[in-house]
């Protein structure tokens, strides 16, 4: 009880955190919000209309999910901003254990990633991208899912990096490349091999492709794009959440305490 | 193995091969009473290696019928060593001490002399490398979590989250204490829980304010609402990292008339770190350390008499006559004038009876505790280079 209470006021920080830092969130919504309006109707315009596909929708799902999973790894950050802040002193001098404080910070930073998600619905409802009421319900869950397995993601890259700065120089490198081979805006069903190897390892494409298979599986009267089955990312997404789970709560704790 | 230290009367004793470590006694004169008083809350186990003890069970009866058991003290340090990765030396390099239940402890030391290090392993947060810590008869590395609800702690720098408000920060330490259960509101949280904060309020002078973020708040503020706290799990030993850094005087010494009050009524140990030598003038023993090792503990007015002089500065108008007189009383002085002579408080009265020369200056030089403490970190760096 004293443990699960624990790990309820710690994610319950974070929200609270989010809804009152106003610049965090417009700048959560920002990026997403520029690709899905400029880059979807813009690949739209050059190519989708020749190919038969909706590429607006398709650039859409890509982003909402890039941006929860990497909202959430992002999200956890804030360990390592708590530690320059001095804060995280506060939670690692207390009696709680070092799991639950991950826990509670993964699952704050998923509640921080969902209002963005729900706000790139709204957008994408009003710019016309089709969304049934059965695709938003459906979504929930997937967000939740997406947002946690990013910010286990994010544990165990940040489980190693000691400031801030470092962070920022090592997030693009991690980042960048996988926007690509997760295929957020690009189709990655006919890649040259060392490029599929890549994609493959890449952690974030298991998401994309899990909320386009939700999106078109369930979205009537649009052309579905090649996805790997929505069993595969899901087995994909367990089983490396629960491995960057373990690995990065260990690393991170080690290096806590053996400075 | 940890064992107590003994302590003797101005027994000055090397222990290692590079530095002199003094140890001053007599040691704590309210350790009897505390022992007793320790008694009644105390769990009762036995410290490896601990001296029997000399509890009073009259204080304590339901242990009147147990065995007589070694008393712990609230803190033993045994051969601690830290040396930070990629370090070429020893942050904390082999100090071994004790601190008695409700003891106002000091550790003092320049800055990198390892203050910070020991007192981030004591808390838990840091391994050590080499030794032993226990805190209250648990092992800060075995028996972590039990070491942390023992403990509060008031970080160097504060630790406060600026976003939240007054009681959220409070409520989020009350939670992870396990002292209440989670609710998403202030107003869903536990009665008893609410009528804390008001309290707490009260006692912070703060109204409505507690419900405001504490960016909004002053320094002194933000250090007492951290020390409101650091107190509310009831800790038996309340570390203070530098806690008045920064803190403009008045406030300093409404930190500190708290502090006492909170001492006075918990009997809470407390172990200080600080820069400002008049605040560890109060705690009932210090500890110097310079380089990661211990070169001095003792009371603050035990370390000022052994280790800073006295003298008497007198002048004369003949300054010739002083002189040969001086040195005829066995003191020759030193430069031209005024002549500084190096005897004792006590002795001064009688030396300067024996003066027949009309005197101009006459002053005594009592020695400060920042007197003894340059002295003390001086003579370190002397051994040490």
């Amino acid at each position: 009880m004293g443990e699960l209470s624990a790990i309820a006021v710690i994610a319950h920080r974070d929200f609270i955190k989010l809804l009152r830092d106003r610049l965090r969130l417009f700048s959560e919504l920002a990026f997403p919000l520029i690709l899905i309006l400029l880059l979807g109707p813009a690949l739209q315009a050059g190519f989708g209309s020749e190919g038969g596909f909706d590429l607006t929708a398709f650039v859409f799902t890509g982003v909402l999910a890039q941006t929860i999973w990497q909202s959430s790894a992002l999200g956890l950050i804030s360990l390592i901003a708590d530690r320059e802040e001095d804060f995280s002193q506060e939670m690692f001098v207390s009696p709680v254990s070092r799991y639950s404080i991950v826990a509670g910070k993964i699952i704050g930073e998923s509640l921080v990633a969902l209002p963005t998600g729900l706000g790139i619905m709204i957008v994408g409802f009003l710019i016309g991208v089709p969304l049934s009421p059965l695709v938003i319900v459906a979504m929930i869950p997937v967000a939740l899912l997406i947002a946690v397995y990013g910010g286990a993601f994010g544990l165990l890259i940040l489980s190693n990096i000691s400031s801030q700065r470092t962070v920022a120089q090592v997030f693009p490198f991690v980042m960048l490349p996988q926007f690509f081979l997760a295929g957020v805006f690009n189709p990655i069903h006919d890649l040259p091999l060392p490029l599929a190897v890549l994609s493959a390892l890449s952690p974030m494409r298991y998401a994309v492709e899990l909320a386009r298979n939700v999106y078109y599986g369930l979205q009537p009267g649009l052309p579905a794009p090649d996805v790997t089955a929505a069993s595969v990312n899901v087995s994909v997404m367990v089983v490396s959440f629960l491995a960057f789970m373990a690995i990065g709560t260990v690393l991170f704790v080690r290096a806590e305490r053996n400075r | 193995m940890i064992s107590p230290t003994t302590i003797n009367p101005r027994q000055i004793v090397g222990v290692t091969a590079h530095l002199p470590v003094i140890t001053i006694g007599p040691g704590n004169p309210r350790a009897g009473k505390r022992i007793r008083s320790a008694a009644s809350y105390l769990p009762r186990f036995l410290v490896p290696g601990g001296a029997p003890t000399t509890l009073d069970v009259s204080a304590a009866p339901a242990a009147a019928a147990l065995p007589p058991l070694p008393n712990p003290p609230a803190i033993a340090v045994d051969g601690l060593v830290k040396r930070y990765r990629k370090a070429d030396r020893n942050a904390v390099d082999g100090i071994s001490f004790q601190v008695g239940a409700g003891e106002f402890f000091a550790l003092l030391g320049p800055n990198g002399a390892g203050k910070t290090t020991t007192l981030s392993i004591l808390t838990t947060t840091l391994a050590p490398t080499e030794g032993r810590a226990l805190i209250d008869g648990f092992d800060v590395v075995a028996e972590a979590a039990t070491v942390r609800r023992r403990v509060g702690i008031i970080f160097q720098k504060p630790s406060l989250d600026k976003n939240l408000t007054g009681e959220e920060n409070v409520r989020f330490h009350a939670i992870l204490y396990g002292l209440y259960g989670y609710a998403p509101a202030f107003g869903l949280m536990a009665p008893a829980y609410r009528r804390q904060v008001a309290e707490w309020a009260e006692l912070l002078g703060l109204g409505r304010e507690i419900f405001d973020p504490v960016r909004t708040y002053s320094g002194g503020m933000l250090r007492k609402l951290e020390i409101v706290r650091s107190l509310i799990h009831r800790p038996r030993v309340l570390f203070l990292d530098e806690p008045t850094t920064g803190l403009d005087a008045p406030s300093r010494r409404a930190l500190w008339g708290y502090l006492r009050d909170v001492r006075r009524e918990h009997d809470t140990t407390i172990v200080l770190t600080s820069h400002y030598l008049e605040e560890a003038e109060q705690a009932d023993r210090i500890c110097v350390i310079d380089s990661g090792r211990i070169v001095a503990t003792g009371s603050p007015a035990d370390l000022t008499a052994a280790l800073a002089n006295e003298w008497l500065v007198v002048d004369a108008d003949d300054r010739a006559r002083l002189r040969e007189e001086l040195v005829r009383l066995g003191h020759p002085p030193s430069g031209d004038g005024p002549f500084r002579i190096e005897v004792g408080t006590r002795e001064a009265h009688a030396m300067l009876r024996s003066i027949e020369t009309p005197l101009t200056v006459v002053r005594t030089h009592a020695p400060s505790l920042e007197d003894a403490y340059l002295e003390i970190v001086s003579r370190a760096e002397l051994t040490d280079g």
